[in-house]
């Protein structure tokens, strides 16, 4: 159990301070480094209570796909040179009432979670149908949970991101003219008579070609 | 305290008797790659050092290892340096999982598909963060292309991984072989099998998919500013990483350690021998595709990803889902 313990603190000091430095460092692409050390050992703790679906869930969704993909806003606006000086400027504390009324609230969230969790266990217990069953693996208690008594939040949630990932490509996409697009079909299905042409060039006057 | 140690000995020791076999296998699977294609293009590929020239990756190494590690005066040198670690660790430790027979694994994890697939998706960071870190626009651009391709086939590759659980119920490595004591998943999936190969070719950045360092556009992409011992280091993640795909592929689709047929001579054979030559045969189709398919274009590649492979795998879910529950064949545990 020692063991256990000094890999908890491990982990969650790692947590803690990657988190903080995700705030605190100058260079926007450490910053994003230091969410992607924050996420994972995040899922180590995870892993660590017993979680792992959740944990690796957690390093495939956020770490491999959404991680990246900031990485990679970050990088292609260049960010990182300008630096975040004007939070660091003394005029500028508007954002700090704000942070803090935020984070009281989501703290005082998690302790009533956490303390009902403690405190009230049957409470827990009353919302789900399915007790824990300790012989199945948590992949198929998740399943049987999701799929069943939650069927319609799950589809649902599904549709959201469906329309929302649909909204973003509407909102972002446009046509542009005079781009010559690749299509297989034309090309497999071009014949000889079509494509070869025997012109007879008049002196001085050349041929149209994109015609 | 003592008990602790002697466990944490003999997992070391374990951790040991797994590792060093890879690294040699990286080492010996160079020069194999390297003479399969020449062999298919008439040469005859490093023949000096050694019998064959089967010394030619160790003499490689020597001289990785003796030559200067020049790091960029602009770089990040922090992150300059961790990217090829990260590379080749994440590489190395997606085989605690691999199971070379049953009960000849180093971590038989419940959810081992899932950490082979979040380890390998990893895989990115060590290219963007040695793209980003030389502060130089081959490098990045490389790290920019193979971060949106590597990005695109892992969907493929997550859907068809999908389609062998349907068949299987569990996302244990050692269930997944044992569900295919009657029949290899290649047969039934033939179709997955087919994309799950070429994904696996544009998830390692491997020809016709080598865009990320194509030599012609991009000097050598993100390893451009990489030299001696840490440029040494990229590419034995890189062949690990191709390795680690081989197998993954012969566990979901070609038995993992199963014998093809479980008859007399065959069944004499040890079962790791089995994965190892499945390991090879799919290697050896690496390396020939490597030596016979000109280099995709980056429009192309795109396209295949996600308006091709896509959604074939996605209707291919559909179904086998709807096979198996319509004949009732949906597996119960």
């Amino acid at each position: 159990m020692i063991i256990h313990s000094i890999f908890f603190y491990i982990f969650s000091i790692i947590a803690v301070f990657s988190a903080i430095m995700v705030t605190v460092s100058r260079n926007t692409v450490h910053s994003v480094f230091f969410l992607i050390l924050d996420f994972i050992s995040i899922s180590c703790l995870f892993i660590m209570i017993g979680a792992e679906f959740i944990g690796m869930i957690m390093l495939i969704v956020y770490v491999g796909a959404v991680a990246v993909l900031f990485l990679f806003v970050v990088m292609m606006f260049n960010v990182s040179q300008q630096n975040n000086e004007q939070l660091r400027e003394k005029k500028n504390l508007n954002h700090i009432p704000i942070g803090l009324l935020i984070s009281t609230v989501i703290f005082f969230e998690l302790i009533i979670v956490a303390g009902g969790w403690k405190y009230k266990p049957e409470l827990l217990k009353s919302f789900s149908s399915i007790g824990i069953d300790s012989n199945t693996t948590n992949t198929h208690e998740i399943g049987n949970v999701l799929y069943t008594d939650y069927i319609h939040v799950f589809q649902l949630s599904g549709m959201i991101l469906l329309v929302a990932m649909i909204g973003a490509i509407v909102l972002t996409f446009r046509k542009r003219e005079g781009i010559k697009r690749q299509s297989y079909f034309k090309q497999i299905s071009r014949e000889r008579n079509e494509a070869v042409e025997l012109v007879d060039v008049e002196k001085n006057k050349g041929v149209n070609v994109d015609a | 305290m003592i008990e602790y140690l002697n466990i944490l000995f003999a997992e070391v020791y374990k951790i040991l008797f797994l590792l060093i076999p890879v690294l040699v296998s990286v080492a010996m699977i160079v020069w194999l790659d390297r003479r399969v294609w020449a062999f298919v293009q008439k040469r005859r590929g490093p023949n000096v050092v050694g019998p064959f020239g089967l010394f030619q990756s160790l003499a490689d190494a020597l001289k990785y290892i003796f030559k200067e590690i020049i790091i960029p005066a602009s770089a990040n040198k922090i992150i300059f340096i961790l990217a090829p670690i990260i590379t080749m660790t994440l590489a190395l430790i997606s085989w605690a999982v691999i199971p070379f027979g049953e009960d000849f694994v180093l971590a038989d994890i419940n959810v081992g598909i899932l950490y082979l697939f979040a380890v390998s998706s990893l895989g990115v960071y060590g290219i963007i963060m040695g793209g980003w870190a030389s502060n130089s626009k081959y490098p990045f651009l490389g790290a920019i292309r193979s971060a949106a391709q590597m990005v695109s086939y892992e969907v493929s590759i997550g859907v068809i991984i999908i389609n062998v659980l349907l068949c299987v119920g569990s996302l244990n490595l050692t269930d997944i072989v044992l569900a295919q004591e009657k029949l290899w998943f290649v047969i039934p999936l033939f179709p997955m099998f087919v994309i799950f190969f070429i994904s696996a070719l544009a998830e390692t950045n491997r020809p016709p998919f080598d865009l990320p360092e194509a030599e012609a556009e991009l000097v050598a992409g993100y390893q451009t500013e990489y030299s001696g011992m840490m440029y040494a280091m990229f590419w034995l993640g890189e062949y690990a990483n191709i390795l680690l795909m081989c197998s993954l592929g012969s566990i979901l689709f070609l038995g993992g350690w199963l014998s093809p047929i479980d008859l007399y001579p065959f069944s004499l054979v040890p079962s790791p021998l089995w994965l190892i030559f499945k390991i090879l045969l799919l290697f050896i189709l690496f390396s020939l595709v490597k030596a016979i398919v000109p280099r995709y274009r980056y429009d192309q590649l795109m396209k295949l990803g996600w308006k091709i492979f896509l959604p074939l795998s996605l209707i291919w879910v559909v179904l086998t889902a709807s096979y198996l529950f319509y004949f009732n064949l949906l597996p119960t545990n």
